[in-house]
């Protein structure tokens, strides 16, 4: 474990199948283990996004990136610690309605960790959590000492660089103005 | 008025010849069928090749790309025909060769159903190929052509997968023929920092004992009069990469070998020597490196080259250029100043001499015993004037053609690098003759390789390519059979070979040949090979335990090479 930190992965892609599975093989070529996958369409139309996060090295995120990059239909790609970034997670947690009506405990922790009940039946209940990842795991660990839980869910890591822009945009932007001098 | 519509393989067709295709190298077959049909009617303008296995087609079409600078193209059929050409690809890849596979595939309500000769194609090639796509409709042939021949000539060149779905080769669709020259998520020519630029001439003029590495990038670039200008003004002594090895002719004085396990010494043991190392379009790949924890730590490392991601990957670059070395060689010959580094250059003769005494005199000139191979290339080399175009098998073969074979001309060198591939050569050297007609070309071979797609001599029986084969035949599987020796004990697992007897098999496919066993019909049979038009089978039987010298053992330091297998 010497020297590996966890790194969020940002990478935008065009929206065309097949490119999770070449970002994916790229992990896989090296034995890395992929913590958390996020991917969906972003700001910019036929563009995708996916925050992908993994422990390993400074001098292999640097190299898996590149090579990322190097995919044809990959715009960009580009990896953050975690002081570089905002981030984070939701999380649902279906409880049975009985059990968790039947403990004041379980109120109490929901509201202590400032979580939302999205949806109340007469059989089962879903806590919503927006938050750390460590808080998602820590309020799932005091619902399930309570009992109640019946399903848990959570979505993996989002993340924005604490940049200004979606540096995806300028480079499209730098790109297109570019090729047309070019052809000047 | 509505416009004329064809089918998905009759606009293949026309995209083909609309991307200046005049050869493609194939193999048809059931998923393929209608382009072969629609091929039928193009013949005249579109050369198609029939080899005898699809490993030959694609070998072939690399083979072509290599000596001519085109894309190379290839035509199979789904399934078999497809995975045959795997090998091809992912050697295309790692050597960075433009190829365009053409695949058959399924139709695409057949898609996923385990259909008879269906394989996902894209799903095993992305990994080894600079792209990869599924035509499944009709209208999209044009486009995606457009875009395989743009994304495998362009940057730094690749291998291209289409995986043509049946129901698309034989639906109707108008066709207007396409050009790709932009991508948006793809730089083939990336920008290079002005300050980058500052800092290399800056370690480049201070430099004192400065060494340039040309890779291949300087012949895919075509950059060769830029290289060649940037080290004259520098005064700057380079080595040669296997796959560089004719971007800087082999006479000029500035070159000194050939880098790598088994490249020459001077070279070698000066990496770690030299203050300033300047890589030109090549990738320190560990047959060069040797040792990556002591290689070239005394030198500032200055690494040129088209693709980010070879930067850094595996020695630290201190200054990193990116961009075609086309444009950025000659933006450092501008700003650098005229240099003499006469006396870093003499340094390099003692090594010269060192190797030529002690390895190079007795492979060449032995005099008596049996056959060299390293002696065979040499005389070959000198008799075709050092003009040819040399293709290699994979073995000791290689690593003698490549260390005795001189080279005069661009593009020369046709070897399989990267991946090692054996049963290249044959396949490639047919490529080649349709790449440059008006070229020799001169393929060594081993027994073992030969045996490997010894199938294509079909193919030039057929064609009368005028590949001139010199088979140099051991008896051994040879790389091995050293590697045995050296590390294992002399146990000769499963290395020595029984031959078939090669004057027969040339005979029953028509081509000419000769066997020389003795020194003296050498140079006769040499030139009788290149006297006859067309194919020759040369069978030079070789001294059975020869060993490629010099050699950094695996895991050894670049400057530390064995003369002879007593130290």
């Amino acid at each position: 474990m010497e020297n590996k930190k966890l790194y969020t992965i940002i990478v935008h892609s065009e929206n065309i199948a097949g490119i999770l599975n070449q970002i994916t093989a790229v992990f896989t070529r090296r034995q890395i283990n992929i913590e958390s996958l996020n991917v969906s369409a972003s700001s910019i139309k036929g563009v995708h996004k996916y925050t992908i996060t993994c422990w390993t090295t400074p001098d292999s995120i640097e190299k898996v990136v590149r090579q990322i990059e190097k995919k044809m239909d990959v715009i960009q790609a580009h990896y953050f610690t975690d002081d570089e970034i905002f981030q984070q997670e939701v999380a649902m947690y279906k409880v049975s309605t009985p059990e968790f009506q039947g403990n004041p405990e379980a109120s109490k922790v929901v509201r202590r960790y400032s979580a939302h009940i999205v949806e109340v039946n007469p059989t089962f209940s879903i806590v919503e959590l927006t938050g750390m990842s460590d808080d998602i795991t820590s309020l799932y660990q005091e619902l399930r000492g309570l009992k109640c839980v019946l399903q848990f869910v959570r979505s993996g890591r989002i993340a924005v660089s604490t940049s200004c822009f979606e540096r995806v945009n300028e480079y499209l932007a730098h790109r297109e103005e570019r090729y047309l001098q070019e052809k000047k | 008025m509505s416009k004329e519509k064809i089918t998905g393989s009759e606009a293949l067709m026309r995209s083909l010849e609309h991307e200046g295709v005049k050869t493609i190298f194939g193999y048809p077959g059931g998923a393929i069928m209608p382009v072969y049909d629609a091929l039928y009617d193009h013949r005249d303008k579109l050369n198609h090749i029939l080899v005898r296995h699809e490993q030959g087609a694609v070998h072939a079409a690399q083979g072509f790309a290599r000596v001519s600078g085109e894309v190379g193209v290839c035509l199979v059929t789904s399934g078999p025909g497809a995975t045959n050409t795997i090998t091809g690809v992912a050697d295309a890849m790692i050597d960075s060769t433009p190829i365009v596979v053409i695949a058959g595939q399924v139709g695409a309500s057949l898609l996923g159903t385990d259909a008879f000769q269906e394989v996902d194609l894209v799903g095993v090639t992305q990994p080894i190929s600079k792209w990869s796509y599924q035509i499944r409709r009709a209208e999209d042939v044009a486009w995606a052509v457009s875009r395989a021949f743009y994304i495998a000539r362009s940057g730094r060149p690749g291998p291209v997968v289409l995986d043509f779905a049946k129901n698309a080769q034989v639906d109707l669709t108008e066709f207007e023929p396409m050009i790709t020259d932009f991508i948006r998520s793809y730089d083939p020519d990336p920008e290079t920092d002005p300050k980058a630029v500052a800092e290399a001439v800056a370690l480049i003029n201070e430099a004192k004992r400065p060494l340039v590495l040309v890779g291949q990038g300087v012949e895919l670039g075509g950059a060769q009069q830029e290289l060649k200008a940037f080290v004259e003004k520098a005064d700057i002594p380079c080595g040669c990469t296997l796959l560089g090895l004719s971007a800087l002719h082999s006479d000029h004085p500035l070159n000194k070998g050939m880098l790598g396990m088994h490249g020459n010494l001077g070279p070698n043991v000066k990496t770690n020597e030299c203050d300033v190392l300047i890589a030109v379009g090549m990738r320190f790949d560990d047959r060069v490196t040797g040792k990556l924890e002591t290689y070239a730590k005394q030198a500032k490392v200055i690494h040129l080259d088209i693709d980010p991601s070879e930067i850094s990957k595996n020695v630290k670059a201190d200054v990193a250029i990116l961009g075609n070395c086309k444009r950025t060689l000659a933006l450092l010959t501008e700003l650098i100043q005229s240099h003499k580094h006469t006396e870093w250059i003499e340094s390099f003769q003692s090594y010269a001499d060192k190797e030529f005494q002690e390895v190079i005199e007795k492979e060449v000139y032995p005099g008596e015993g049996p056959i060299n191979m390293g002696e065979v290339v040499h005389a070959v080399s000198e008799a075709t004037h050092n003009e040819a175009i040399l293709v290699t098998d994979v073995g000791q073969n290689q690593m003698f053609a490549c260390r005795y074979f001189k080279f005069s001309k661009d593009r020369s060198i046709v070897t399989s690098g990267g991946m090692g591939t054996m049963g290249f050569c044959l396949p490639a050297a047919i490529g080649a003759t349709f790449g440059r007609p008006d070229r020799t070309v001169c393929a060594f071979m081993g027994d073992g390789g030969l045996q490997m797609t010894m199938q294509e001599l079909g193919t030039l029986m057929e064609q009368r390519c005028p590949v001139k084969m010199i088979l140099m035949n051991n008896n051994y599987l040879g790389n091995v059979r050293q590697w045995q020796a050296m590390f294992f004990n002399r146990r000769y697992s499963f290395t020595p070979m029984m031959n078939p007897d090669y004057m027969q098999i040339a005979a029953a496919y028509g081509i000419p040949s000769r066997r020389v066993t003795e020194r003296e019909a050498l140079n006769d049979g040499i030139q009788e090979m290149l006297q006859t038009s067309g194919p020759f089978l040369l069978e030079v039987c070789v001294v059975e335990e020869g060993n490629v010298l010099p050699m950094t053992p695996p895991g050894s330091s670049v400057n530390y090479m064995m003369l002879n297998l007593d130290c």
